[in-house]
């Protein structure tokens, strides 16, 4: 029971979901983006970084559990990304984020591991450039006031989950997973919902530390961010605003658009044809290699679960005299 | 011979100006044993993290004839074993050996030493079975015992205990107690637990208000209602 | 109360159990690479590999029943692709309207969605045995073995001691709130007060726990510092893995490059 909420819905992508060039590419994309924070956050933090973070993380983990009814059975509740960038600024969020995300998929199977790289990207990075970027951009506007940090933060919060959420869409679109025209628009409406209870949440999150710590809501605002940061932030706001529109318009989106370019199908194709055109020796088709497949299989299942069976019949027969020559 | 204590005349404030320490001086001789008493924000804790300079303050810290100042905190820490109240503050490691292991890794002993001095530090405390497992399924007295390996592995001089026995149930804390009683380090004790300190430990300080406010025998001090009152303790 | 359900890791002796975390990690991304890159409707080779995860679960003494039982994480996310069986073009097996659309569901598309399915089933399979039979001790060995970096392995190692601390303090807030969460004995009385105010006391229990996480992690850094932590993350170096198991591992990475061509083959 505890686990279901740890999964906030639709967003953390299983394997088998993403091609392997969108997973390898966000993977590459995320592996850097992780190196570049682990430098910066050296500096930023010190000594007291390891212990820090640490802790965050496991908070945001345990966070995540905390949810509140809304309507119908639905529940809303935290991600963190938000949280975790304004209480530690952008590199140690990225690094929290990347902890916890990774956790999940390694132990939970809460996201898959070759698509923890896209995980990463759409609920740590994404989340963490438009939550500094709009925040920053809140505070600013608003002169510092303490109004800004609770209206920045529920902003922040609600975008970087719907900007996740879009993203999310386009990669299982461009994967040729799922329809881009049907799931960019349910993602992003079911998620624009869903992201109010990450704003409300983080909002008030930050109204209880306005209160009891307010030392803490400065961390995060100690080092500005380097120019990386604004253009990254830049970078994903344009990809989204161009590519969510055309994915949409077109009868089967961003597929339709692939397959017509007639990349894609070449994309998928290449590697294969560097093996020549032969059939499999002694196998004429495809249906008696899979009843082939199916006998093989079954017999190294089966040879497995009798070499065990033979295994334990003969462990617990020596167990069962040493018991007695005791 | 240096395994000693002296402060002299410590003043701490917080950032915001109020004095945690106001000016703090004592002595403590190697071997002895040492309560630390006073009510919730005397200033205990506070006192103890200057002990390995964690915190630092104006004023004089010596401890085991070397000054508690930054180029010096690699061999004080060494000689000084602190335990926090809460083992799980204390214990922070995956497993309970990269806990015990961790002050001996720090020091730069060599993988050998290093699991020499786990297994030697685990059997003190009689915990020897336990170097694979995994802290948070461990009961509050058994993360107690492991606190203290995880200073003896550092082979200190000197052992400052906060709460040892906060927390534990009379079975947990008669055993700490008895183990508390054959280490042969110079100890300094915070705690609430004056039955203990009755029993285990011979000299106590006073605290109150960031000032020492009596020091002396335990005995004549637990008898002493006025002043027992005057600082909210409760004769044991 | 503890939060012990939230650990993976199931105890045994069985040659899974037993082998190098590193060997097990490396070889859990190599059948997961070569599941996602199997093409679509390659069903020989999906058989294969169900056969490997199974033989796996079997060795592990898990058995396959408990696996199976934990392998329904992914079932929600197949909903994404299910739209797919209308959307890829093909060979029409029967259409339908509903109002003014006409759906026709397609082979191809029935196809591709059972292939995504099947693919993700026995990746999320071979996962739950990575995270049953490994402690995550062993875990983070042999993230270090494939290369992550120190400081996000001690990142790591921390966030799963304290994971466990603040779920406890998480469940002691629930608890409080739940207590304190009385219905009117009056009829129809509307209960808990507006989602805006449901959401704020959820925001006040979110900053409670980073609160009690900040002060924490300055009492684990004292506590460090105590003990002679500089700031630089070090640990023993790993021993080598034995080289038996380097050659089971490229057998087996052999075994599944074997599969990969058979799928590849058949669905040229």
């Amino acid at each position: 029971m505890l686990f279901a909420p740890l999964s906030p819905p639709q967003m953390h992508i299983p394997d088998g979901f993403l091609s392997l060039g969108i997973a390898l590419g966000l993977w590459i994309v995320t592996i850097i983006v992780i190196a570049i924070s682990l430098q910066r956050v050296s500096k930023d933090l010190g000594p007291r970084q390891v212990p820090m973070m640490g802790v965050v993380a496991a908070a945001i983990f345990a966070g995540q559990m905390l949810n509140f009814p809304v309507a119908g059975g639905t529940s809303g509740h935290l991600l963190g990304a938000a949280l975790a960038t304004i209480l530690l600024g952008p590199y140690a969020a990225v690094l929290v984020m990347t902890c916890v995300l990774g956790v999940q998929a390694l132990l939970f199977q809460d996201g898959g591991l070759l698509a923890l790289g896209a995980n990463i990207f759409n609920m740590g990075i994404v989340g963490v450039v438009v939550t500094h970027f709009v925040y920053r951009t809140v505070r600013n506007l608003g002169g510092g006031k303490p109004w800004t940090i609770f209206v920045g933060g529920f902003l922040s919060a609600w975008l970087s989950v719907v900007c996740g959420a879009l993203i999310t869409a386009l990669e299982l679109a461009l994967s040729g997973t799922t329809p881009a025209n049907i799931a960019i628009p349910a993602m992003g409406g079911i998620h624009v919902l869903i992201g109010l209870g990450e704003g409300l949440i983080t909002a008030g999150a930050l109204a209880f530390l306005y209160v009891t710590r307010p030392d803490l809501l400065k961390i995060g605002e100690e080092k500005p961010a380097g120019s990386g940061i604004w253009l990254a932030g830049l970078v994903i706001a344009v990809a989204i605003a161009i590519a969510s529109p055309l994915a949409s318009s077109f009868p089967d989106g961003l597929e339709w658009v692939a397959e017509q370019q007639g990349f894609l199908t070449n994309a998928q194709n290449a590697p294969y044809h560097i093996i020549p055109d032969y059939v499999f020796p002694g196998i004429q088709n495809e249906a008696l290699a899979t009843i082939v497949a199916g006998i093989v299989g079954t017999l190294i299942v089966g040879g497995v679960a009798f070499g065990i069976a033979y295994a334990r019949r003969n462990r617990s027969a020596t167990t069962n005299y040493e018991t007695i020559a005791k | 011979m240096h395994h000693t204590i002296d402060v002299e005349n410590l003043i701490f404030k917080y950032p915001d100006g109020t004095h945690a320490l106001d000016g703090i001086s004592f002595h403590i001789a190697p071997g002895e044993k040492v309560a630390l008493v006073g009510p919730n924000g005397a200033g205990k804790s506070t006192l103890i993290l200057h002990l390995n300079g964690i915190l630092q303050g104006q004023g004089m810290v010596r401890v085991a004839g070397l000054e508690v100042i930054e180029k010096n905190f690699a061999r004080v820490r060494a000689a000084v074993g602190l335990v926090f109240q809460d083992p799980d503050d204390q214990l922070f490691s995956p497993t309970v050996f990269d806990d015990v292991a961790f002050g001996p890794i720090y020091q730069g002993l060599s993988e050998a030493e290093v699991r020499t001095r786990v297994s030697t530090a685990l059997h003190a405390v009689q915990m020897q079975d336990f170097a694979p497992r995994v802290s948070h399924h461990l009961s509050v007295g058994q993360k107690k015992r492991i606190s203290i390996a995880t200073v003896l592995s550092m082979q200190p001089e000197i052992l400052v205990l906060d709460e040892p026995t906060a927390g534990l149930d009379p079975r947990g804390r008669r055993e700490l107690i008895q183990l508390l009683r054959e280490l042969p380090q110079t100890m300094l004790i915070a705690t609430h637990d004056l039955h203990m300190v009755a029993e285990l430990l011979p000299r106590t300080l006073v605290m109150d208000n960031g000032r020492i406010a009596a020091d002396g025998n335990t005995l004549a001090l637990l008898n002493d209602d006025a002043l027992l009152r005057a600082h909210g303790l409760e004769k044991p | 109360m503890h939060v012990h359900f939230l650990d993976p890791y199931h105890n045994g002796t069985s040659l899974i159990h037993q082998l190098d975390p590193r060997v097990k990690l490396v070889f859990t991304l190599a059948f997961i690479v070569t599941a996602s890159l199997l093409p679509f409707g390659a069903w020989a080779a999906y058989i294969l590999l169900l056969a490997i995860v199974f033989s796996v679960e079997l060795l592990s003494d898990l058995g396959i029943r408990y696996v199976l039982k934990r392998a329904f994480l992914a079932t929600p996310f197949v909903l994404a692709a299910f739209p797919l069986i209308f959307t890829v073009p093909g060979v029409p097996l029967f259409s339908f309207s509903i109002g003014p659309w006409t759906l026709t569901v397609t082979l191809e598309g029935v196809e591709r969605l059972l292939s995504i399915a099947f693919k993700s089933w026995v990746a999320v399979q071979m996962a739950i045995v990575l995270a049953a039979t490994t402690s995550f001790p062993q875990l983070l060995q042999a993230m270090r073995g494939i290369g992550i970096p120190r400081l996000l392995v001690a990142i790591i190692g921390l966030m799963w001691r304290y994971i466990f601390v603040l779920a406890d303090e998480v469940l002691r807030l629930l608890r409080a709130r739940a207590a304190r969460s009385g219905a009117s004995p009056e009829i129809g009385k509307r209960v808990g007060g507006s989602i805006a105010w449901r959401a704020r006391t959820t925001g006040g229990m979110a900053g409670n726990l980073m609160m009690r996480g900040f002060e924490r992690g300055d009492r684990i850094y004292a506590a460090m510092s105590a003990r002679g932590y500089d700031g630089e993350v070090r640990a023993f170096p790993l021993p080598p893995v034995p080289r038996i198991q380097w050659l089971g591992l490229g057998g087996a990475v052999i075994v599944l490059l074997l599969i990969l061509s058979l799928g590849i083959l058949l669905t040229r």
